[in-house]
């Protein structure tokens, strides 16, 4: 127990997948130009997280190695209908204002990501945990970018005006497509901050694994990778 | 002569307008990764528009005679759900495929533009034509023209990026900012520039 416990928190805190290991970036830029949308595309992403870790992690022994990521992504994308017509029968709006973005968490690399890395070596309880720790951490990370984004783009907060009132002018590119890269901008110069800060102290932090490392070829390959092998 | 016009609308609407990378945000991955050098940069983008082109030509082609055929709705037989899976499945093998057809019958071709082929598969842009395309209802050609424009759109974006940070490279960057924090404000400034082109009406 306290083992996944600690899986939970690592998820959330130590590799947030946002923040730590920058990972997902499409739905990080493209969805949080309001609080509730990153909410609602960081809890879809969770329980297709949580489902396609727990499937995957059930039938790890079975799945041939060299078909394995054609099998994950058809599971995570069975997973990504059920959630998109779940989101289109309960949440309209919601499902709307997201868009195209709900059946792309099928490429999110997170996904295929800890499916590669985590589901298919560990059983069934402690994938749950992985799952639900990394969405949550995904959740937080894509709410966050959303309230700064909705705080100086529409002076609101979930859609509650409060900086209007006292005479803020909402600076409306933050909540467009320029302020989604400036936002991210100073989120990713912060973390240099914060892991310099940390190499110091000798706690060095998770290595960010995605396409901002500016190896393209990390985040798209690695979840490609076997296929590329077979050939060879 | 509407039809021609209709499509060119398209092209300039998702080539410049609807920028697939700074304003509909497809495509990061190797925008942000692969924009080092402008000549790395325009080979992921010739690859780009040809395998999105081949793949929307392909999923076009699946969804009017397989998932959205007349014939097998009317059988009660509705297959649209499966959209999403046969897509990707479609999307992986077919760059596979075009690369072992490529290494084969074109090698020059291939030589430029192999290296990145297996870097698109997991390309959300890619995908993400495949199911807009669905979503406008568009036909068969305004789809190929659409994922040609979207390719176009990467194309431009992703070299100006390369040519901007070749010029930026030996400037004295704040140490934050250094490397991707820097590719992003360029990024976002690229972005407000592209959203004078939004005030067009097509």
């Amino acid at each position: 127990m306290k083992e996944n416990m600690k899986r939970l928190i690592n998820g959330i805190i130590k590799e947030n997948p946002t923040f730590v290991l920058m990972l997902g970036m499409c739905p990080t830029l493209a969805v949080t130009s309001s609080a509730i949308n990153g909410l609602g595309m960081g809890l879809s992403t969770t329980v297709v997280l949580i489902f396609a870790n727990l499937i995957i992690s059930l039938f790890r022994k079975r799945i041939p190695n060299g078909v394995r990521i054609p099998a994950f992504i058809v599971i995570v994308a069975s997973l990504v209908t059920i959630v998109e017509f779940l989101m289109k029968a309960y949440f309209q709006s919601l499902s709307e204002s997201l868009g195209v973005y709900i059946p792309l968490i099928v490429v999110n690399c997170l996904i295929l990501g800890r499916a590669e890395s985590f589901a298919s070596k560990n059983g069934p309880i402690a994938s749950i945990f992985d799952g639900v720790g990394m969405g949550l951490g995904f959740t937080l990370g894509l709410t966050i970018i959303g309230l700064i984004r909705e705080i100086l783009g529409n002076g609101s907060i979930f859609d509650i005006p409060v900086l209007t009132d006292i005479g803020f002018t909402p600076i409306a590119i933050f909540a467009r497509a320029p302020g989604a890269f400036l936002v991210l901008a100073f989120l990713v110069a912060g973390m240099n901050i914060v892991r310099k800060k940390m190499d110091e102290k000798g706690k060095p932090l998770a290595k960010p694994s995605g396409c901002l490392t500016g190896d393209c070829a990390n985040c798209t390959s690695r979840c490609e990778n076997s296929t590329v092998k077979e050939e060879n | 002569m509407e039809v021609l016009g209709n499509l060119i609308a398209i092209a300039i609407t998702y080539g410049i307008i609807n920028n697939v990378v700074l304003s509909q945000f497809l495509g990061i991955c190797p925008f942000l990764g692969v924009s080092k050098k402008t000549e790395t940069a325009a080979g992921m983008g010739g690859a780009v528009i040809f395998v999105i082109g081949i793949a929307a030509l392909v999923t076009g082609l699946i969804n009017k005679f397989i998932l959205a055929n007349e014939a097998l709705i009317q059988m009660g037989i509705d297959l649209r759900y499966l959209k999403t899976i046969i897509f990707i499945l479609v999307i992986a093998s077919l760059v596979q495929f075009v690369e072992m057809f490529l290494k084969k019958a074109m090698p020059a071709l291939y030589e430029a533009l192999g290296v990145f082929l297996p870097l698109i598969t997991t390309n959300c842009a890619v995908l993400g034509v495949a199911l807009n395309a669905i979503t406008y209802e568009y036909d068969i050609l305004e789809t190929v023209v659409y994922g040609l424009a979207t390719g176009v759109g990467f194309f431009i974006a992703i070299v100006l990026m390369a040519g901007i940070r070749e010029k930026v490279e030996y400037n004295d960057i704040p140490k934050p900012f250094q490397g991707t924090a820097l590719v992003l404000v360029i990024a976002a400034l690229m972005s407000i520039a592209f959203m004078g082109f939004s005030g067009m009406n097509i």
